[in-house]
């Protein structure tokens, strides 16, 4: 067992999995020597060699296209896509073919394999390193998004991703990257994609939450806690949607705050208010509120706190549902 | 002799490629029917040359039906009346897919008349274990594989079955996205060569996908990474409407493969040796570890771009009557019967057995029952999620409603 952050986490996973299947392979821009920007494949050059651990070009499109090539031919490639806001030119290759593969073949093909990306805002960097685009991925049928949170579950849930029939998103929040230290085993073990976790029981309102945000609910629970009994729920699966976890915690509650860090209009809390609908409308004893980045491009750092879930604006919607 | 048939490219006018040792070495080695680079350093201006390159074109087989023996590939003549007994059951197939597109028995449609002697002269040099990534105009080269004609009716009339590519067929799903195809080749070639598989991965696509940016990531990658892939451009000179000389200011797409680091050759891909040499040869380098090839198949396409297109609103009658002399079927038939490889009766027979293969396809085709709709479902995970369960019980639950009412 070691104290280690999410950074630390993800390589420790990867390196079992190495270690453990030959068909694991590494690759994407400065992945190799490098040990990629945030140090997540540091070392595994090293250890594996540059057939499982290679630099590629700069070509993101190229990068998860011929990992789908790869995974269709027996590997299980685990591409890097350097930071969420340039996994667009990417978009293409997921959306028309590494969701599709398997339905276009009727199933004589697929794509095991896994994209793992830094995601998330909150690090003052520049343009383009600070987005949450995770809807248009959970939009896609056929791919699978992940999220961890703690270096625990993300351990868990890249060795999930790795061994998993479909593709995998595997979104990293890079502003807890190193900010959250915890105790993980050296042994083997998987946390199940698809599964929510109650990060904290309560029993006054559901606040439903997933990536950096769940440290910020975790901290406002504390900091309500002698008036309120919050319950965290950390989705940890984005597609997909735990829904079961949702509706059992909303019926005991009654209340639910959604927070996330996308844009407000067609993200997960649209569709999870549509489920709670749908499956629970008539527990709520006030209508669900969401707590979630504006409409609006992602401001460069000096401003970007105006447009974040913070602790501030979370207080604000649990006095809204729990006054109704 | 050796001039009229390997020619160095010179087109557009005064703008000219630089030509060096134009017809140097020996010819059907790989390196002199592929771009040659030139390291030795000229001056000229003041201004040291550092590289020249030069693009090569493969003809052999002339539209009379004379073949240049010195170029001549290997073939038996057994192996020649597969070509064109292949070449045949692709036209017959093609007319017989028009047809049914026409009377409503067949959806969308892509033909690939005209491209017969590209399409199966390519397929033809592939050994079993190799892989194709096919764009959507090569039905003919997935035949020739052992793909069942039936599944491909199938697959044009819109059942996803039909592209449940058979075990025994090595073939990744037709790619309907253009270009997009090119990485998952180099993606396979990549894998094949990690698990020590001596096998070449060749990708088609047309003269419009070489102007999406993954045809070059593709060729990029393959280059860097000495990747066992060979890229096979069908140039049949049109991308729907837009004709060739507005997809690209290169003068010719063989010499695309010179900026990625290897070899680029155009060939006359209405001439069925011309391409099966080119390829074969491409496809054996592949294997031996030398790295990816990019061979322009300078064809055209007869037909429409698809059942949906009409060709004669941006093509003229003139442009397609010279080319109808080029006809890749024609040529290689006067060739067989110069060298009384065939005759009138061969060619009857070949004739009449395609037409009985595409019947019986057809006939199967059309007696396969719809899929049953839970199906639609099935194939989007390794596993139905919660969500996929639930909204298909939905689904059948209003079928048996409407059913009952």
């Amino acid at each position: 067992m070691a104290n280690l952050n999410i950074v630390d986490a993800i390589n420790l996973g990867l390196k079992q999995e190495m270690q453990k299947d030959k068909r694991v392979v590494i690759f994407g821009e400065d992945v190799g020597k490098d040990g990629g920007v945030f140090r997540v494949t540091d070392g595994l050059q090293k250890l594996y060699g540059i057939k499982r651990v290679f630099d590629t070009p700069l070509c993101e499109s190229g990068i998860v296209g011929m990992a789908i090539g790869m995974s269709a031919f027996g590997l299980r490639p685990v591409a890097e896509i350097q930071f969420e806001g340039f996994s667009y030119p990417a978009l293409d290759q997921l959306i028309t073919h590494a969701s599709r593969i398997r339905n276009r073949s009727r199933g004589r093909f697929s794509c095991p394999l896994v994209i793992r990306c830094p995601w998330g805002g909150g690090v003052k960097a520049l343009e383009h390193h600070s987005e949450a685009p995770e809807t248009y991925y959970i939009h896609t049928p056929g791919l699978k998004v992940v999220i961890p949170s703690t270096p625990y579950d993300a351990k868990g849930l890249i060795v999930s991703a790795i061994r998993d029939e479909n593709p995998v998103i595997f979104f990293e929040p890079k502003k807890v990257y190193r900010a959250i230290k915890e105790e993980v085993p050296e042994k083997e073990y998987t946390i199940p994609i698809g599964k929510a976790k109650i990060a904290k029981e309560g029993s006054d309102v559901s606040v439903i939450t997933y990536g950096s945000s769940v440290r910020d609910c975790l901290k406002v629970a504390e900091t309500l806690q002698d008036k309120y009994n919050l319950e965290v729920i950390d989705l940890r699966t984005l597609s997909p949607l735990d829904t079961d976890s949702i509706i059992n915690s909303v019926k005991k509650t009654g209340r639910a705050v959604i927070v996330h860090e996308a844009q407000k209009t067609l993200g997960l809390g649209a569709e999870i208010i549509a489920r709670i609908n749908e499956k629970a409308l008539l527990s709520l004893e006030a209508p669900v509120e969401r707590v979630t980045g504006y409409d609006i491009i992602v401001p460069l750092p000096k401003r970007e706190d105006l447009n974040r879930p913070t602790e501030k604006r979370i207080i604000k919607a649990i006095e809204k549902v729990m006054n109704f | 002799m050796r001039n009229a048939y390997l020619r160095t490219i010179k087109r557009m006018g005064s703008r000219k490629i630089n030509i060096i040792d134009l017809f140097t070495g020996m010819l059907g080695e790989s390196k002199n029917i592929s771009i040659k680079k030139k390291s030795k350093t000229v001056k000229s201006n003041g201004l040291k040359t550092i590289k020249k390159f030069e693009v090569k074109k493969l003809e052999i087989l002339d539209i009379n039906g004379n073949c240049n023996k010195k170029l001549m590939p290997k073939l038996s003549k057994e192996e020649i009346k597969k070509l064109y007994e292949f070449m045949i059951l692709s036209r017959v197939f093609d007319e017989k897919a028009l047809n049914l597109q026409r009377q409503g028995r067949l959806g969308v449609y892509a033909s690939m008349r005209g491209q017969e002697a590209s399409i199966i002269g390519s397929a033809y040099a592939l050994k079993k274990d190799d892989w194709i990534f096919p764009c959507f105009r090569e039905n003919g080269a997935l035949i020739l594989r052992g793909y069942p004609m039936h599944q491909l009716f199938m697959y044009w009339g819109g059942d996803e079955r039909g592209m449940q590519v058979p075990n025994n067929v090595n073939s990744f799903p037709i790619s309907i996205a253009v270009g997009t195809q090119t990485l998952h080749a180099v993606g396979a070639a990549y894998a094949n060569q990690y698990m020590n598989k001596k096998v070449a991965n060749i990708v088609y696509f047309g003269d419009g996908g070489t102007s999406e940016g993954d045809f070059h990531e593709a060729m990029n990658l393959a280059g860097t990474f000495k990747l066992p892939v060979v890229f096979f451009c069908q140039n049949n000179q049109y991308a729907i409407s837009v004709p060739r000389s507005m997809q690209t200011a290169s003068e010719t797409i063989a010499q695309k493969a010179i900026a990625y680091g290897f070899n680029g050759i155009q060939v006359d891909g209405n001439d069925v040796f011309a391409v099966y040499k080119a390829a074969k040869e491409a496809l054996d380098n592949a294997r031996n570890g030398k790295g990816p090839t990019l061979i322009e198949s300078y064809t055209y396409r007869l037909g429409d771009h698809t059942t949906s297109d009409d060709a004669k609103k941006y093509r003229n009658e003139k442009e397609l009557n010279e080319w109808l002399k080029k006809d890749p079927i024609a040529r290689l038939e006067k060739y067989m019967r110069k060298n009384k490889i065939s005759n009138a009766v061969y060619e009857k027979k070949v004739l009449e057995n395609s037409s009985r293969q595409v019947d019986l396809a057809v006939k199967e085709y059309e007696s396969t029952p719809l899929q049953n709709p839970e199906e639609i479902f099935n194939y989007m995970y390794s596993e139905l999620t919660p969500e996929l369960k639930e909204q298909q019980e939905e689904m059948l639950k209003n079928l048996k409603e409407e059913n009952e009412s």
